[in-house]
């Protein structure tokens, strides 16, 4: 009862609706998102305007033309000048709506002069961003644990709308989007900025923000890119630009530890077991998405890995598929996405895992030697 | 005398003894097989578009029942995005598309006073090869990988490189919904040029016909563009072609020009018939003359002009350029112009009318006001800015389905009320033709309106889980969809009781209706028109 009350209390009240339950365009934290939520907001009160209007004339004429009354149908059919006043009217109030259509539209696309260049990456279903001038790239993947996406635990607050690494950018700063995809088209869409931008193979597009306010802003894929396209959310993390500095120093720390512990890793020899644990890890997080859980695959659109060929046949072949993947398929070059020692454990969970028992055991040695 | 003389108006032509003709049809399911008669070819259109209404239908109800709750609970999110897909198929070339076509082949001989199609053999042939096109693409679904799901608008690359085993059947499919759509529309268009009754000049065609012309040309020009676009789509996954493959020197935002450039006109494809059917129906109870029949034959040619010039309006999010972008959304916003004069018109046929309101009136006036709502909420999406937001959410799963099923869907229900007493000789039940009315009315509102709220707030479209916010909004709109889903065994039930019995139907039944078509007994002989009537 209550939310039905919010949908009217929406309908005629949009202040109301924007900080209740979401019934409208979020107003977002950019110049931009305010002049599109401004735009949006006087097109569709002129809209509500003429729609009270016409049928404010049409419930008239149903109440008092009926027959019922005794109404006598009048004769008049035509009328050249009605018709010419209401073909002009409109067109003029069409006109009154381009105008500021526009100026927020040139707006909209003017990327000059940005302060930072991020490049957005989708693929089946993650996002990867590079941030131009600064060795920091990484992947952003959902990570709502399975559990809640299967009803088997309570779904928390940002549920599918949350990632592992986040998109970090500083607030006033002009930020450019360069958007690309590896496989199919996605959409980069954050609300609270306004920008949505097709992420289309062997393209690049160009899209910008300037953040007014820190903050959490959250968004999804817009474009349908295959199965799990309602998977594949962006949260950004907008935040004053001494703490920006600060986060990308850490992330240069970070990245020159993983360097070296991954160096570190070549020379270590890990048991079944370590091996198998990890790479159940890997392969939940970064596999199971097409090859399913139980390595069975989606009959005719992703193989199963049980008693695959590939899988039971020479460790090279197996190695060389995960690695560079297979093009013009959705099986993805892991290369630059996994380190040699995660990739070495997913390939020996998947030679080990749903009786696939052939017992090898591959090191991160073996992986880069293999890259090699 | 025989029949085929008894069906016309005697007095035109007392020395019309054609003895050649059969006296009706012959008996069993080869009449149905083997007809050339316009009414059956008609007949079986409009059940063919009712069956398929319903496996449309279903799939949607797969879809609303998925979403009724966050979390995957039903179906998996690649039968979803099947679901979908075939949902949209069907409804758009399988339930809305030959709707009209059966209207058009029962409809269109009567109204200009012809005795049937000009070619009548290409009418069978366009009607039967349509369930092999259904039978192709819905037994794609048990396919080993599915069948396609990649939305109706398979997109390249997610239809080319990366779609299923199945998308061969899907394209081959679609290339016979293309040729039949062509050889109907090649028969209207013959039609309507050549077998207009003497007397029957282009300005007093009745506007169904006018529409349905207009929309004649219409398929003629973008079906062509379809079947390329498709086998463009077939090369490129099975022959190796990157027409839609930057890497090898394609394009996969020239997929989408191409698509939609035969798309926008589609959409237009299943309104403008509607136009022509409301424009009928409304000034039979008004019991007034249509107000502006000339602006709106100019009307609608324009509308159908201008949808060859807007289709870019469907990519404001590909990266367009700025110039591009302006260009779409001046055209696109001009589009509102003679679709206003169009309302306004049937609003100033209503006013001081003598208004009653029978079923095919009610669903003509919900048809008005719910088709401007959607006609709104599209003049909101042509503004580039505010579509950004709007683009691929629920917003425009609201605008549209509020055109084509509060619209074109409500049209097609007011036409067969509006003719059932023509084609069966016998009115429908009333009571319960006002229970379809009422409940599709709230249900579809119930079903549509809300998803306005959760697209503006952020849902994205096709997807099959979401998040926790659009939860509360989502249930209202699953509710709403069975509402409507059931609603329309309502009317199965009106047309099966219409078809068996119920008062006979005068000749003309309703009192303002205006047309040749009401001049035929009901229900309308086999053979009408055999000798031409005269049109003063």
């Amino acid at each position: 009862m209550k939310h039905w009350l919010y949908l009217l209390v929406g309908i005629f009240s949009p202040t109301l609706a924007a900080s209740e339950l979401p019934l409208n365009m979020t107003q977002g934290v950019t110049e931009i998102s305010n002049q599109v939520y401004d735009l949006h907001m006087t097109i569709l009160l002129i809209c509500c305007v003429i729609g009270l209007i016409v049928f404010g004339l049409m419930f008239y004429s149903m109440l008092n033309h009926r027959k019922s009354k005794g109404a006598v149908p009048a004769q008049f059919h035509e009328s050249t000048k009605v018709e010419i006043i209401w073909t002009l009217i409109p067109f003029l109030i069409l006109v009154g709506m381009a105008v500021p259509a526009t100026s927020t539209l040139i707006a909209m696309e003017d990327t000059s002069d940005a302060d930072i260049t991020v490049m957005v990456t989708g693929s089946q279903w993650k996002w990867h961003y590079k941030y131009f001038n600064e060795e920091i790239e990484f992947f952003s993947i959902l990570s709502t644990p399975r559990d809640q996406i299967d009803n088997k635990a309570p779904k928390d607050a940002n549920y599918l709308l949350e990632v592992d690494k986040p998109l970090v950018l500083p607030i006033n700063k002009k930020v450019r989007f360069l958007v690309t995809s590896e496989d199919v088209i996605h959409s980069w869409w954050v609300p609270a900025f306004a920008v949505k931008k097709d992420a289309n193979p062997g393209f690049i597009n160009e899209a910008w923000t300037k953040i007014d306010k820190p903050g959490t802003y959250r968004g999804q894929c817009a474009e349908l890119c295959g199965k799990d396209h309602g998977f594949m959310p962006i949260v950004v993390e907008a935040m004053p630009e001494a703490e920006f500095d600060a986060w990308i120093a850490g992330q240069k720390q970070a990245a020159t530890e993983a360097a070296a512990q991954a160096e570190a890793s070549l020379s270590q020899t890990l048991t079944m077991d370590e091996l198998m644990a990890q790479g159940e890890q890997v392969y939940m997080a970064r596999c199971a998405a097409c090859h399913q859980p139980n390595g069975a695959g989606l009959p005719g659109v992703f193989p199963g890995l049980l008693k695959s060929p590939i899988i039971q046949g020479p460790v090279g072949d197996h190695l060389d598929i995960v690695i560079n993947g297979k093009p013009g398929t959705a099986m993805q070059a892991f290369a630059k996405q996994l380190t040699a020692q995660e990739i070495a454990a997913v390939v020996t969970y998947e030679r080990n895992a749903w009786g696939n028992d052939t017992g090898d055991v591959v090191q991160a040695a073996d992986v880069s030697n293999f890259e090699k | 005398m025989n029949t085929t003389t008894q069906d016309t108006d005697a007095t035109l032509d007392p020395v019309s003894h054609d003895d050649h003709h059969h006296d009706g049809p012959p008996k069993g399911i080869m009449r149905w097989i083997l007809t050339t008669n316009h009414k059956d070819i008609g007949t079986l259109y409009l059940w063919f578009s009712f069956i398929m209404f319903l496996i449309g239908g279903a799939m949607a109800l797969v879809i609303r029942a998925e979403l009724f709750q966050p979390g995957l609970q039903l179906v998996d999110p690649n039968f979803f995005n099947q679901m979908t897909t075939v949902h949209g198929l069907i409804m758009v070339f399988g339930a809305v598309m030959p709707a009209f076509t059966g209207l058009a082949n029962w409809m269109i001989p009567l109204m200009i006073g012809a005795p049937d199609m000009a070619l009548p053999r290409m009418n069978n042939w366009s009607f039967w090869i349509l369930p092999f096109a259904f039978f192709i693409l819905l037994s794609s679904l048990f396919m080993e990988g599915g069948g396609p799901n990649f939305g109706w608008t398979f997109y390249a690359p997610l239809s080319t490189t990366y779609g299923p085993d199945s998308t061969a059947l899907f394209v081959f499919s679609v290339h016979i919904m293309g040729i039949s759509s062509i050889m109907g529309a090649i028969n209207v268009i013959v039609t309507i040029v050549n077998m207009r009754a003497p007397g029957m000049t282009w300005m007093k065609l009745p506007l169904f016909v006018w529409t349905w012309l207009i929309t004649a040309f219409l398929l003629i020009m973008v079906m062509p563009v379809l079947a390329g676009v498709v086998t463009m789509v077939l090369t490129d996954k099975y022959f190796a072609t990157s027409f839609f493959d930057a890497a090898g020197g394609g394009d996969p935002v020239m997929f989408q020009h191409i698509f939609w450039f035969f798309g926008h006109p589609e959409v237009y494809i299943m309104i403008l018939p509607s136009f022509g059917i409301v424009s009928s129906i409304v000034p039979a109870f008004s019991r007034k003359k249509l107000f502006g029949y000339s602006s709106m034959v100019y009307a609608t040619a324009s509308i159908a002009i201008l949808s060859f010039l807007v289709w870019a309006h469907h990519m404001f999010t590909t990266g367009m350029p700025l110039a591009g972008e302006l260009f779409f959304m001046y055209c696109t916003m001009l589009i509102a112009v003679p679709t206003g004069v169009k309302i306004f018109n049937w609003v100033a046929t209503m006013w001081r009318g003598a208004l009653t309101f029978e079923t095919p009136m009610l669903f003509s006036l919900a048809f008005i006001i719910l088709f401007t709502i959607g006609g709104f909420s599209g003049l909101m999406l042509a503004i580039t800015p505010a579509d950004f937001q709007y683009h691929d959410t629920y917003f425009v799963v609201a605008h549209f389905h509020y055109v084509l099923v509060s619209g074109a869907v409500f049209s097609i229900m007011a036409a067969a009320y509006y003719w059932l007493p023509k084609w069966t000789g016998h009115m429908y039940n009333d009571t319960l033709s006002k229970w379809h009315f009422w409940c599709s009315l709230i249900s579809v509102n119930v079903l549509f309106f809300p998803m306005h709220f959760v697209g503006l707030a952020g849902m994205p479209r096709r997807i099959p889980d979401y998040a926790l916010q659009f939860a509360d909004i989502n249930q209202i709109v699953s509710i709403g969809g069975f509402a409507f889903g059931l609603s329309q065994l309502l009317f199965l039930a009106v047309v099966i009781k219409c078809i068996r019995g119920g008062e006979a139907a005068e000749a003309k039944p309703w009192e303002g209706a205006e047309g040749l078509e009401w001049e035929v007994p009901s229900p309308a002989p086999y053979h009408t028109f055999s000798t031409p009537p005269e049109v003063k």
